[in-house]
């Protein structure tokens, strides 16, 4: 986003600085993403390595935090929300070696935060079932992330691939795929998650598949729209004029050229998904107790915490999600600022 | 004679813009002295501060530019001390302002009537049917057809010609003392700019308007002011009465100006155009001392690049005002450019042969539900003739809409010919579209794009875009060759080498258009399409890429189809040159042939139109009325008849003109006896009289 255009003398260059380059950036995220996901995905499957597959995700998580602080340090709204994503994904792959205890282990029921019990101290209490809500907090991030990040990248990959054929190929190929975008769209979200994880059955592929029904139409609008805007462009003439094939016209010459606006929705769609993915498991229709799940939590602290002093049961978890909603957001409002001003 | 106040005075004005990078100084030191109806040029390439200035007269600096010094007197009082409440009630009334894009000043939601009864009604207070009737009569002063529809006709409905005359309109309609027009006639095409320009002169006659003319074109200066302030990188360079600084320039960016443009004196060969070096230094890079010194040919170390430098009476005419340490110092007449000692190049065999073509489109009449309806024919290319030989330069000259463009994507083979041939050599390449055709056509076919800004793709590099033309069209395979023939090609435009990694939003836009230029000769083409590729460039980067286009042409034996709407570029650099207007060709010949009468009446009227930026030269004025028709309802007969002064009754309208033919290659499509052409006076007439400059006449 805001590369320096200005060349600067080596030795000017901090080692942070040269780190900036994508193929680097794509490595970190990679280190960051691909145990993550695995340890959320596999988990026991993983057997004697699950202990040890977070630990290298950990000093990818910081040096992306600083590096993107660095460039984004002019736009404070933007430093905030990524504090705040940031904060979330350093707990995600932090969890297991946190001083933490056990998530699903039932100790005390209905502790108030604060209070000790056997020489273990509950922060922010227990709940109905006596497990540590703070531990139940920070453990709930990993599956909240690791779901709303890969079903909004599918829905990315689906509907930018549409986007692209109906924006360049335009003609049939747009009106069909315009046409099932619409009906689509039509449809009251909620009625076609409930539609595509009842007919499809409750799991995280199942979420990622609804996830996808839902945000690949807008998307593919987004992309179509743009598309068409660029498709006019004399560079996409010269490409047309030696003879490209329309693949490689909409891979390389198009798709690079309307990631700008997209990251900035993306980070907007990683909120409405994380809202999307919790307001699921917290109708029951999501992710499967008893592992710990910001959208259970509430769900089972709706349900059995009605006093008003219990309600820390409630609001742990919403605040929670509430952060983690509010730091997409702001990143994307301070990425469109920062976009705007160059 | 008495000292009358001036309506508008700039003493030392210093402009300001205050950004995140800190203060950039956007205009420094600019004096002004504009009296009752006197019309001030003011030219000047892109960001060297013209439309500051102007704005900076509005008070309308926007939140980040400021007047850091000097004074702005408007009619004796300085604006700066005005209040919000007075400066609203002067903008718009006593100083109004017409921009270069007429739909962005136009409410696209309101009628235009509507629009213009605002303005009396809020700086008059008059009532709505008066301003209603105030209105009517000011778009019939500006020469707008049938006022009245127009008065209920919403801004898109008519065309951009007419929306300019609306804007202007709507500019006149408070009495206004000072009319600032920056860039008025840059968007629309030069017959209709004709008529504009004509009408800004009848203004400035009949109403005493005083005018400040902002323009990159000095043609177009020439032809409506008195007197011209030239700037350079925010400084004023160079200000006098419009024939001294023409005649008798004082400042070498002036001269610099003059060279790089086509003047009907110059011609490739005999008297090339001479490009200013370098580029523009952006305003934080400014040199110390003289700005232009990096660029100069004059330039003396130790003089030129200390100090503030301040403007100087020349002496030469009255109030010639000059910056520059060593105007009197240079020989003016000695330091001409010198004549290209190369012999022109012979032409070759035929490469492109167009037979009879063809090219229509089918539309649809929709309304918004229902679908059908009748189906009409939009004639884009109709009957099409003419060839290019090898190392040729044939221009096709005309304006929006002409079918140029429809053309040049049937020969990319982007669109495929309704009728007739299209021949490479002697392949028909009419029917075969790009993806069948095979690598060694695609590349002996190549385009060179008109807007720099949109000619490279931002997402990659200058060296990985060539290399991918390089590749596909299998000159070379091995990586190691490609990045050398990479290298070789940045060499041949003249850039350096290092550009091959650099993304195309780190060059300017004559870089831009070097890589474009670059690209289109990666495949050794037989042929380039240069469709108009310095149009949207600075004059003074225009020569320079002109220049580069016809040397690799010259050293490759390319032939170049050059498209353009400029005749005073044409007339530079083509061999033979074909007219066209709505699809049809009105005229075809050589370059001579079609600048020396007979003409046909739309060649005659588009002579006529084309400023010229040299005191020496009288133009004949043809005006010519109206706007182009549409493309999907063109007239029966002659396309050019609702517009042509000549025009027979009830012959132009039904019948399809003959072609007649003047001598070999010179051909003219007009019902008007031969006779009648040939007695035809020449447009383009040198002081002197004589009917063409042979040889040089650029003044010094």
């Amino acid at each position: 986003m805001s590369v320096a255009t200005a060349p600067t003398p080596a030795s000017a260059l901090s080692i942070l600085d040269r780190l900036r380059t994508p193929r680097t950036l794509i490595a970190l995220v990679l280190l960051m993403w691909v145990p993550l996901s695995s340890y959320v995905f596999f988990g026991r499957h993983l057997g004697a390595a699950q202990d040890l597959v977070l630990l290298p995700a950990i000093p990818a998580v910081l040096l992306l935090y600083i590096i993107a602080f660095r460039a984004w340090s002019e736009s404070p709204i933007a430093v905030i929300g990524l504090t705040l994503v940031f904060f979330w994904l350093l707990m995600a792959v932090t969890a297991p070696y946190l001083p933490l205890i056990d998530p699903n282990r039932p100790i005390a029921p209905f502790q108030m935060p604060g209070s000790t019990v056997d020489g273990q101290t509950f922060w922010l209490g227990t709940d109905m079932r006596g497990r540590d809500v703070l531990a139940r907090a920070i453990w709930g991030c990993q599956r909240v992330i690791v779901w709303g990040v890969t079903a909004t990248l599918c829905a990315y990959v689906v509907g930018t691939a549409f986007g692209l054929v109906a924006g360049y190929l335009s003609g049939w190929w747009d009106e069909i795929i315009s046409f099932f975008a619409n009906v689509l769209l039509s449809f009251p979200v909620m009625v076609l998650f409930i539609l595509v994880l009842n007919y499809l059955g409750q799991s995280g592929v199942n979420i990622v598949i609804a996830v996808t029904f839902a945000s690949a139409p807008a998307i593919m609008r987004i992309v179509r729209g743009l598309t068409l805007d660029i498709k006019t462009r004399d560079y996409i003439y010269a490409a047309q004029t030696r003879g490209e094939h329309p693949t490689y016209i909409m891979l390389i010459e198009l798709l690079p050229n309307v990631r700008g606006p997209l990251i900035v929705d993306a980070c907007l769609r990683l909120g409405y998904t994380t809202v999307a993915i919790t307001t699921l498991t917290f109708l029951g229709l999501g992710l499967q107790p008893p592992d710990p799940d910001w959208g259970l939590m509430i769900r089972e602290a709706s349900a059995s915490a009605l006093l008003w002093q219990f309600s820390y049961m409630l609001i742990v978890p919403a605040l929670s999600v509430s952060s983690l909603i509010l730091g997409f957001n702001l990143m994307a409002d301070g990425l469109r600022e920062m976009s705007l001003r160059d | 004679m008495s000292e009358a106040t001036p309506v508008l005075e700039c003493r030392d004005l210093s402009i300001s813009y205050f950004t995140r990078a800190g203060e950039i100084p956007a205009v420094v030191d600019f004096n002004l002295k504009l009296m009752p109806g006197e019309a001030h040029g003011i030219v000047g390439e892109s960001g060297c501060g013209k439309s500051t200035v102007a704005l900076a007269i509005m008070q309308y600096l926007g939140q980040n530019g400021r007047i850091v010094g000097g004074e702005l007197l408007f009619e004796g009082r300085d604006m700066r001390t005005m209040s919000e409440d007075e400066l609203r009630q002067i903008r718009g009334s006593a100083i109004a302002m017409v921009y270069q894009e007429p739909m962005a000043s136009l409410n696209p939601s309101m009628k235009i009537g509507d629009q213009l009864a605002e303005v009396p009604v809020y700086h008059e207070g008059a009532s709505p049917d008066a301003a209603r009737q105030r209105a009517l009569e000011m778009l019939d002063s500006v020469r707008l057809p049938d006022p009245k529809r127009i008065l209920d006709a919403y801004p898109h409905q008519i065309s951009g010609g007419q929306q300019q005359r609306v804007v202007i309109a709507m500019a006149l309609l408070s009495n206004p003392k000072l009319l600032l027009l920056d860039e008025p006639t840059t968007a629309l095409d030069v017959t209709v700019e004709a008529g504009i320009v004509e009408l800004i002169n009848e203004i400035s006659r009949n109403f005493g308007t005083s005018m400040i003319y902002i323009s990159h074109n000095l043609g177009l200066i020439l032809e409506t002011c008195h007197r011209i302030t030239v700037m350079y990188s925010g400084e004023a360079v160079e200000v006098g009465d419009i024939e001294t600084v023409f005649n008798n320039m004082r400042h070498p960016y002036t001269r610099g100006l003059f060279s790089s443009i086509p003047l009907p004196g110059a011609d490739k060969n005999e008297h090339p155009l001479v490009a200013i070096r370098g580029q523009l230094p952006l305003p934080h890079e400014r040199p110390n001392g003289c700005y232009f010194w990096p660029r100069c040919d004059f330039y003396e170390a130790g003089r030129c690049d200390e100090g503030a430098i301040r403007m100087r009476e020349t002496g030469v005419g009255s109030d010639h005002f000059v910056r520059c340490v060593r105007f009197e110092e240079i020989d003016w007449e000695a330091a001409k450019p010198k004549a290209d000692e190369r012999p022109p190049v012979e032409a070759g065999d035929v490469v492109l042969r167009v037979e009879d073509m063809k090219k229509h489109y089918e539309i649809e009449e929709s309304a918004l539900f229902i679908a059908g309806g009748e189906t009409k024919t939009v004639k884009a290319n109709e009957d099409l003739n003419f060839v290019a030989r090898e190392a040729e330069t044939v221009a096709i000259v005309g304006e929006s809409g002409c079918g140029k463009s429809t053309f040049a994507k049937v020969l990319m083979g982007l669109e495929e010919t309704t009728a007739g041939g299209v021949f490479l050599g002697n392949l028909d390449l009419g029917n075969i579209p790009v993806q069948k055709r095979d690598a060694a056509t695609i590349g002996k076919l190549q385009m060179v794009f008109q807007n720099p800004f949109d000619t490279l793709n931002p997402s990659h590099t200058v060296g990985g875009q060539i290399a991918r033309v390089i590749k596909k069209f299998g000159v070379e395979t091995d990586k190691a060759k490609i990045e050398e023939r990479v290298h070789k090609l940045l060499d041949i435009v003249k850039l350096p080498r290092d550009f091959a990694k650099r993304r195309p939003r780190q060059l300017s836009g004559g870089q831009k258009q070097r890589v474009g230029i670059a690209r289109a000769f990666a495949g050794n083409p037989a042929l380039v399409i240069a469709d108009e590729p310095v149009s949207a460039l600075d004059v003074s980067v225009q020569a320079a890429v002109t220049e580069l286009l016809m040397d690799i042409q010259r050293d490759h034996r390319t032939t170049l189809l050059f498209i353009s709407h400029d005749l005073s570029v044409v007339r530079y650099l083509a061999d033979r040159i074909v007219v066209m207007y709505l699809g049809q060709i009105m005229e075809q010949g050589t370059t001579e042939e079609i600048f020396a009468p007979p003409y046909h009446p739309y060649t005659e009227a588009l002579l006529s139109a084309v400023p010229i930026a040299d005191t020496h030269i009288e133009k004949r004025k043809v005006l010519i009325s109206g706007e182009l028709p549409s493309a999907t309802n063109p007239p029966q007969g002659c396309p050019f008849c609702t517009r042509c002064p000549y025009v027979i009754e009830g012959l132009c309208e039904t019948e399809k003109p003959p072609i007649q033919t003047f001598s070999d290659g010179h051909a003219i499509a007009c019902h008007l006896e031969r006779e009648q052409l040939e007695r035809m006076e020449p447009v383009i007439k040198v002081a002197d009289g004589s009917a063409r400059p042979e040889t040089e006449t650029v003044p010094a």
